[in-house]
């Protein structure tokens, strides 16, 4: 459904910025989330982990955990389907062990009791006998020779010959000679980055409540991003009919990608089937932290070939990804995203998925994209400096535009990158002294966006009000923007508009709020949905003045007719039209199904100021501009708080988040004491700057807003600390140990 | 898991020198409760001291020395503007610990007892030259801050002993105290390395000091070396370069996951500088 001309300018309701229609719920406490859910007689669960990085499992002795007054069943794996293949067989060996234990807090065996009380002191009844294996946690040192092999065979075809078993997919893309291009260079920068996995850092822990007949017939609610996906997992992994089991999402505290995976509904059902009782379970956080998805870890070469004149001749990239113990490190979207926004004669780029004793990772907010950010605008940094050239006109110079064969394949239709170039050239931070001990970085960055399957229903009252029906949760204020949406095709107030996040049973199947896509998808679809129900409308009024549906149209919240010539009638409100529905042809809702595809890429440029205490190595970031393209703001208020969201996560990533490993393979810090997101005293003021570069795929124009602003931080914060510190830092978190460190290197020699 | 209000600190001390199994004081919470719901330490016997009379109270004897209730929190020290004026770096120390919430409960004594070497309010209170009072089952006794702990968790405290109350020095003349701990982030963090600082001054002059580091070494340090390389200075570079020497090579670290014996080593210099300036900067402008 390609920009509407007629309605990508003049808007009424788009482009204001009214409370979210969920706003009172969550500060008056009414909004229930995951742990909120209760049904009467239900049982508590708490799941068994494994305390070994790799190790396998000789024997479960269940018998102790189930003499515990209180405890009225136990599952392991052998209370889940058999046969399953692919990522459902992925999927079923994360959420409860087979015959090896993968990973520190891997789950074995899970109890439900009357109390979460007696689940948890159950769970420390279970006895589960352990032979240690070799283990590996480090993404270069898992594809090493002598690396332990997690597992035989995981590898699909795409990996080349020679290669270690815990390389599991391999990528390789781009074009033109990069040897050539290096050739033609004045300067070749080369250097190697590495980068630490960090969690999505949502507040919310998992959290939700099954039943599960001995009919194959259940329930689940669930804290979720997408809750068919969950739908369509918990039936396989349960070997259920997926129509059986009717899934219902929570609101959600925060998700960022992590709550796409599914962890922990199948063990609840699965207790809730041997119970026959509804069962709850709640993830505790180090569990969480332990568990669920964190990012991938990531090795990386960069090497860049510049002219004096700032033009880069050749660019290439490897990207190694450690995705845990199971294979899916986004390690194409890693090389994809690198040179995205470069237009490059040469380009080359390989990318890795590697396995290691680690949890399962999960997408988290442009997966894969900050870390090729960070390495590539790293090198673009230096060869600036080195070639005393100015960072924003460099990037301006070979900046992807309309026509440009992306470096990963494809032509670029109408983008935003040299639009939001020059919005932050022309920012007064860019040209903003600084002070002694400050520096400042700039970087780019690019994610795709995504369509996705999509199904919406708009229903109309009596009154003339409506009742939006959509399947995507709502992770960033996406009814506010659905409303709004509706109400400019409709005619009619945004708080006329309620819109609620449906459950399985009754829209069609609705991909996860992943991909940047909902504001894109869901809202193209609101669109449709209402134009359809305006259709009806029309049609109604039609009828009554009896003349053809096509000589009506709407016009704000009325049926009017459509020139002089289709008759003299007085504007139709819609009230007035849906009073009378039952009477003139039944119920009007309006509904739109699609996988729409065309989701318009995303580019953002941030400035960074950092200043860096010499003397302890510490950082602040003391000022930070987001200049990011949505395309068209529905609601500019929340567009902004995706570019300052991406910003806060970026700053934590950047400086202090990281999953830090034993020797003993264990994780050291699952924990918010020890995994440091930043708080709010940590954070400047995050200004930003809305571009608005419509998108050629949607009728308003909206690109998506919510991945784009965490893949310039990384870059743009160490190119600033690099800066401000004097010594180029290149490896994630920028901890205050690490820069004392480089300084030492540094004046060392 | 037996849980008792008893009215007086004789009979806290009663029950608990009668009680099997692991015994936790309850005053603040912050590290009782956090530690019960992590499954770190689960008690068998968990005595509630904060309603005993006279444990939220913060009283100036008429010689200017301070006795602390064990159960006044941060929060109530910072909104107590005489205390403030006399020991603003045991009071900067006790109110950083935590998150605002924790702020308002956590008490100086908690955070003595729980025996970490990073707690916060601990280095301070030591450069303070602050005493605690113990009540035991053989009545009570007085005991500097610096003897109290003695290892990671650990203390000095027999069974059936619990600290009753917190003595403060009399300010006196021209004095001032500071204490800086180093975290990566803002707030709401553990401190990786503290230092605190205690002086007086006669005009320029350092004439006493007490220099006490926090998070390098198994408990709190009391280092005379340190406090020898300002006295009798005007804390100029000679002198501040000495202090961070002595306090570089009275800590032993360790390497863990909040920082490196050698990052350690090295900030623990550059925070008793730090924390001896704004000390020294304290002491000249208080009066007499």
């Amino acid at each position: 459904m390609a920009l509407d001309n007629t309605k990508s300018t003049g808007f009424t309701h788009v482009g204001t910025t009214p409370d979210r229609p969920d706003g009172v719920d969550k500060v008056t406490g009414r909004a229930r989330f995951g742990a909120d859910i209760t049904a009467p007689g239900m049982l508590h669960a708490a799941i068994v982990r494994s305390p070994h990085a790799h190790a396998r499992i000789k024997r479960i002795d269940t018998s102790k955990a189930e003499a515990l007054a209180g405890v009225k069943g136990v599952v392991t794996r052998a209370d889940f389907a058999t046969g399953l293949t692919g990522e459902n067989w992925n999927i079923l060996e994360n959420v409860m062990a087979g015959d090896t234990a993968l990973y520190d807090g891997h789950a074995v065996a899970a109890v439900a009791a009357t109390s979460s009380l007696i689940a948890r002191d159950a769970a420390k009844l279970v006895v589960v006998e352990y032979e240690p294996l070799p283990h590996v946690t480090d993404v270069d040192k898992a594809m090493a020779a002598d690396a332990p092999v997690i597992r035989e065979g995981a590898a699909d075809t795409s990996v080349p010959k020679g290669l270690h078993p815990n390389v599991v997919r391999y990528h390789e893309s781009g074009h033109g000679d990069v040897e050539a291009g290096f050739a033609e260079a004045d300067l070749v920068v080369e250097d190697h980055f590495k980068t630490e996995a960090t969690h999505q850092g949502y507040i919310e822990p998992h959290a939700c409540l099954g039943t599960l007949g001995g009919d194959g017939k259940g329930e689940l609610w669930c804290c979720t991003q997408g809750h068919w996906n969950v739908q369509k997992i918990c039936a396989a992994l349960l070997g259920l009919e997926t129509a059986n089991l009717r899934v219902t999402a929570s609101e959600i505290g925060g998700g960022f990608g992590g709550k796409t995976a599914v962890f922990i509904e199948p063990v609840a059902l699965a207790l809730a089937r041997k119970t026959n009782k509804p069962v709850k379970l709640v993830m505790p956080r180090a569990d969480v932290f332990k568990a669920t998805g964190p990012t991938a870890s990531t090795s990386m070469d960069i090497k860049i070939g510049m002219k004096k004149d700032g033009t880069i001749t050749a660019a290439q990239g490897t990207f190694r990804l450690q995705g845990g113990a199971f294979p899916g490190a986004p390690c194409e979207f890693t090389a994809m995203c690198a040179f995205a926004p470069y237009a490059l004669k040469n380009v080359r780029q390989v990318g890795y998925d590697v396995m290691s004793n680690r949890p399962k990772q999960a997408a988290y907010r442009a997966p894969g994209s900050p870390m090729a950010a960070f390495a590539v605008e790293s090198v673009i940094d230096e060869l600036c400096n080195r070639l005393d050239l100015d960072p924003i006109e460099t990037r301006l110079k070979n900046a992807s535009k309309k026509g440009t064969k992306a470096s990963f394949g494809p032509t670029f239709d109408r983008i935003g990158l040299v639009e939001t170039l020059e919005a932050a050239k022309a920012h007064p931070h860019y040209c903003a002294p600084l002070k002694p001990g400050q520096g400042r970085g700039i970087s780019c960055g690019f994610w795709f966006n995504h369509g996705g399957e999509t199904a919406v229903s708009l229903a109309l009252s009596e009154d003339g009000t409506a009742q939006l029906a959509v399947g995507t949760p709502d992770i960033g204020g996406s009814r506010a923007s659905m409303a709004l949406m509706a109400a400019e095709e409709l005619g009619i107030p945004y708080e006329n508009i309620r819109v609620t996040i449906a459950d399985t049973a009754t829209l069609g199947y609705n991909e996860v709020s992943h991909g940047s896509r909902v504001t894109y998808a869901s809202g193209l679809a609101t669109i449709q949905a209402a134009r359809d129900a305006v259709k009806k409308l029309c049609g109604r009024a039609a009828a009554k003045w009896g003349i053809p549906e096509d000589a009506v149209k709407w016009e704000n919240g009325c049926a009017v007719p459509s020139g002089p010539n289709a008759g003299d009638f007085d504007p139709l409100p819609i009230a007035e039209i849906t009073k009378r529905m039952g009477a003139t042809g039944g119920p009007i809702v309006g509904h739109f199904e699609a996988t729409p595809e065309g989701a318009g890429v995303s580019f953002a440029t941030h400035i960074v100021d950092a200043e860096v205490d010499p003397e302890t190595g510490k950082t602040s970031v003391v000022r930070y501009t987001v200049v990011q393209d949505a395309g068209k703001a529905i609601h500019p208020t929340y567009v902004e708080g995706q570019f300052q969201g991406g910003a806060a996560q970026g700053i934590g990533w950047a400086l202090n988040e990281e999953y830090i490993y034993g020797e003993d393979g264990r994780l050291q810090n699952a924990l918010f004491l020890d995994y440091r997101i930043p708080v709010a005293s940590d954070l400047p003021m995050i200004d930003t700057v809305i571009v608005e570069v419509p998108n050629p795929g949607h009728p308003y124009g909206v690109r998506g807003v919510g991945e784009t602003s965490i893949c310039p931080p990384l870059a743009a914060i160490a190119n600033a600390v690099s800066a401000a510190a004097g010594v180029r830092l290149r490896q994630l978190p920028m901890s205050p140990p690490r820069i004392l460190e480089a300084l030492e290197q540094q004046r060392n020699g | 898991m037996q849980y008792h209000t008893p009215a007086s600190f004789e009979d806290a001390a009663a029950i608990a020198a009668q009680a099997d199994g692991v015994t936790r004081f309850l005053a603040g919470g912050t590290d009782v409760l956090v530690q019960l719901r992590a499954d770190i330490v689960t008690p068998d016997t968990l005595i509630d001291i904060k309603g005993i009379t006279g444990t939220r109270d913060i009283a100036r004897n008429p010689d200017g020395s301070w006795q602390i209730g064990i159960a006044v929190s941060g929060a109530e020290m910072t909104e107590h503007p005489a205390l403030g004026r006399d020991w603003p770096g045991v009071v900067e120390a006790t109110d950083l610990i935590g998150s605002t919430q924790v702020q308002g409960r956590c008490t100086m004594v908690g955070n003595l007892c729980n025996g970490s070497p990073a707690a916060d309010a601990v280095p301070a209170m030591v450069a303070a030259g602050i005493t605690v009072t113990v009540t035991g089952p053989d009545g009570t006794r007085d005991v500097a801050v610096e003897d109290i702990p003695t290892g990671p968790g650990k203390t000095s405290l027999a069974k059936g002993e619990l600290i009753s109350a917190v003595h403060i020095p009399a300010r006196g003349d021209h004095g001032g105290d500071a204490y800086l701990r180093f975290i990566p982030r803002t707030e709401m963090d553990i401190a990786v390395v503290g230092a605190a600082v205690n002086l007086r001054l006669e005009g320029d002059t350092i004439t006493e000091a007490r220099v006490s580091l926090g998070a390098v070494a198994p408990t709190v340090l009391l280092v005379q070396e340190a406090a020898d390389a300002i006295i009798g200075t005007t804390l100029d570079d000679a002198a501040l370069a000495a202090l961070a020497q002595a306090a570089r090579d009275a800590c032993k670290p360790i390497d863990d996951k909040r920082g490196t014996i050698k990052f350690r080593t090295h900030v623990v210099g550059v925070l008793a500088q730090r924390a001896a300036k704004i000390a020294y900067e304290r002491a000249q402008k208080a009066g007499k």
